[in-house]
């Protein structure tokens, strides 16, 4: 099947304009302006059931809903933080297939009139973010950014932009104060970026995937996109499969396919390399639970990992084999989190320092029952009383491991 | 010369950017860094003085983000992603290996001033571990041979005087260039 998001990868050079053109870029765009109003576009992209690819699969058309009609100061931001571990198909389209997302920021800029777009990049991009910037400038000089777009009374700018290293400010809120010269800490919302976002006017907050699935949907319709995926799940998904597996890289599947699929068939991840078996896998990177064996028929997709407890997220899938000690891996997810907590809340500043401790303490054989007792209820008492998810991210490496693995845990205990 | 005036075209372009200067806050940091080699004093001073903010904000964001050093550092600053999906294909052997060969531990500077080892969160190049960022550029897919290869090519680079320009000036001539 032809790529929908990595289309670079049937279509050499798609970075630069002029290919990107040939080979209909832009088009959707025309289309939108031309025979839409914002409100149809709106509609259109509602209709396709596009959900959020930066993790928490909000649905993309109610979003822009959101956002206050008629003129004024508006934004869009894309988010392009991409610091989850295990993440990087944000980086593929941003280095290979920009315009998709630029044309897909553009669309949203005109449903919901907005005269300005922002990229956030998380500062780790310079390296990658000229292609970026080249496509800006390309769009600039061919009037496709700036004032009367295609000849229309659609006028917008857009500028990129780069963090300085921080997960945090993945966060919608958090990128929006770092964008404003803030240190990269949440808001408790309300209010709502749609609402006051972006110096404080309305700012609808987008990952780069989601964009990047916008204009084939006002190309093709709603109806071609909703007729892939399953029930809650519609359209393409980039993948990105690391740790051990044969094949590690960025696919796109249509959402469904199974984890089985993707990590032992030919066409995707080949198996597990030298002959080992396979362990578990973390479907979202760090912020979601490990799953095992028993869930790998269950389709990827945002309802597919419900029964199995755990949530695809951005679909970071780290596959693990039968040599990984599960208290190591937890120890290691606990670093990142402790590491990229905010502070700005008591429970995730100390809770992430203390299972962090802990962690080691048990990894090194120095750990009590006890020590696994309090490790426990710390991580059970950190869920839900957080200002973001963070916090809830940051308790699953233990509580997904210690659901499916307690036994590794109890053998390290110091007898 | 000064970051100021040796940026001012850079600096007047980042600034273009935004409605509110404030929000020139870290791409300015950045440049100034690069200029004066970490978030020395100076540093922070003249982005300060810049964006009429108080120095104290710069030192707080200088704490807060952790591509900011608030120490000097080597003129190559190697950042080694050991997080977990690149620890599965190896990283944490990986950073031994390239601490023992160039004499230093996690965090430390070689004697020559050349080079600082730093271990990183992901980096987003899981696929291609173990993986390093080398003054922010991509280097991947390394092995030790690899690894020797680079640093035997940045040692001659320094000896000879011809550094490439950096990835954040390459960055900031494009703010240059759409002011
Ligand atoms: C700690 C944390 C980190 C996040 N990191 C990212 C990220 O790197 N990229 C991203 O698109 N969304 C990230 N999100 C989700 C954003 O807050 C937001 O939901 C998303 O950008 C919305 O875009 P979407 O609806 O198109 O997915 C993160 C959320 C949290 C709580
Ligand atoms: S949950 Fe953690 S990261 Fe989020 S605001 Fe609180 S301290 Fe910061
Ligand atoms: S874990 Fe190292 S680049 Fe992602």
């Amino acid at each position: 099947m032809a790529y929908i998001l990595l289309r670079h990868r049937d279509i050499e050079n798609l970075h630069k304009l002029d290919v990107y053109r040939e080979h209909g870029g832009y088009e959707a765009l025309q289309k939108a302006i031309d025979e839409y109003t914002p409100a149809e576009v709106i509609d259109i992209v509602k209709a396709s059931q596009l959900r959020g690819r930066g993790g928490a699969g909000f649905p993309t058309g109610l979003k822009w809903s959101f956002i206050p009609k008629g003129p004024g100061e508006k934004y869009i931001t894309i988010n392009s933080d991409e610091s989850e571990m295990g993440t990087f198909k944000d980086r593929e389209l941003l280095e290979y297939n920009p315009h998709q997302v630029i044309e897909g920021a553009l669309i949203a800029a005109y449903a919901v009139g907005a005269p300005q777009i922002y990229n956030y990049m998380r500062g780790e991009f310079m390296d990658i973010g000229y292609h970026f910037e080249e496509a800006i400038l390309e769009c600039y000089a061919a009037g496709l950014l700036g004032e009367n777009i295609l000849g229309s009374d659609f006028s917008c700018d857009m500028s990129a932009y780069y963090g300085a290293g921080a997960y945090i400010c993945g966060e919608e809120t958090a990128l929006l104060n770092s964008l404003m010269g803030e240190l990269g800490q949440p808001w408790a919302k309300p209010p709502f970026p749609a609402i006051e976002g972006l110096y404080f006017k309305p700012t609808v907050v987008n990952n780069t995937e989601t964009l990047a699935n916008v204009p084939p949907i006002i190309t093709n319709g709603a109806e071609w996109y909703t007729s892939m995926g399953t029930e809650k799940s519609k359209g393409p998904k980039i993948v990105c499969l690391s740790g051990h597996i044969n094949k590690p890289g960025n696919y796109e599947i249509v959402m469904g396919m199974t984890f089985r699929e993707l990590l032992f068939s030919g066409e995707y991840g080949g198996g597990i390399p030298n002959g080992k078996e396979f362990k578990g896998l973390l479907p979202s990177g760090g912020s979601g639970p490990v799953i095992t064996a028993d869930a790998l028929d269950a389709p990827i997709s945002y309802e597919g990992l419900d029964v199995y407890g755990s949530v695809m997220g951005s679909a970071s899938v780290v596959v693990m084999d039968e040599t990984v000690d599960m208290v190591w891996a937890a120890m290691k997810m606990e670093h990142f989190f402790k590491h990229e907590s905010c502070g700005k809340c008591t429970p995730c500043r100390e809770g992430t320092y203390w299972m962090d401790q802990l962690l080691h303490r048990i990894y090194e054989g120095e750990g009590t029952l006890q020590d696994l007792d309090v490790l426990k209820s710390v991580a059970n008492r950190i869920g839900g009383r957080t200002l973001c998810a963070l916090g809830d991210f940051a308790i699953n490496p233990v509580l997904g491991t210690v659901r499916h693995f307690s036994n590794e845990y109890e053998a390290k205990i110091k007898k | 010369m000064t970051f100021t005036e040796k940026y001012a075209a850079e600096i007047e372009g980042i600034m273009a950017r935004f409605p509110h200067k404030k929000s020139a806050v870290l791409p300015l940091m950045h440049l100034a860094q690069h200029y004066y080699g970490y978030m020395s004093r100076e540093a922070m001073e003249e982005v300060a003085a810049i964006l009429d903010l108080d120095p104290t904000h710069i030192l707080s964001l200088a704490g807060f983000y952790t591509l900011y050093y608030e120490e000097p550092v080597g003129t190559y600053v190697l950042e080694i992603c050991n997080d977990l999906a690149c620890a599965l294909r190896g990283a944490d052997e990986f950073v031994e290996m390239a601490c023992d060969k160039l004499g230093v531990g996690v965090d430390g500077t070689t004697e020559d001033g050349l080079f600082t080892i730093k271990t990183v969160m992901c980096l987003a190049a899981c696929d291609r571990a173990p993986m390093l960022q080398c003054n922010l550029k991509f280097e991947e897919n390394l092995d030790e041979e690899k690894f020797e290869q680079l640093i035997a090519r940045l040692r001659d680079e320094a000896a000879n005087g011809r550094t490439p320009p950096t990835v954040v000036e390459k960055v900031a001539a494009y703010a240059k260039s759409t002011s």
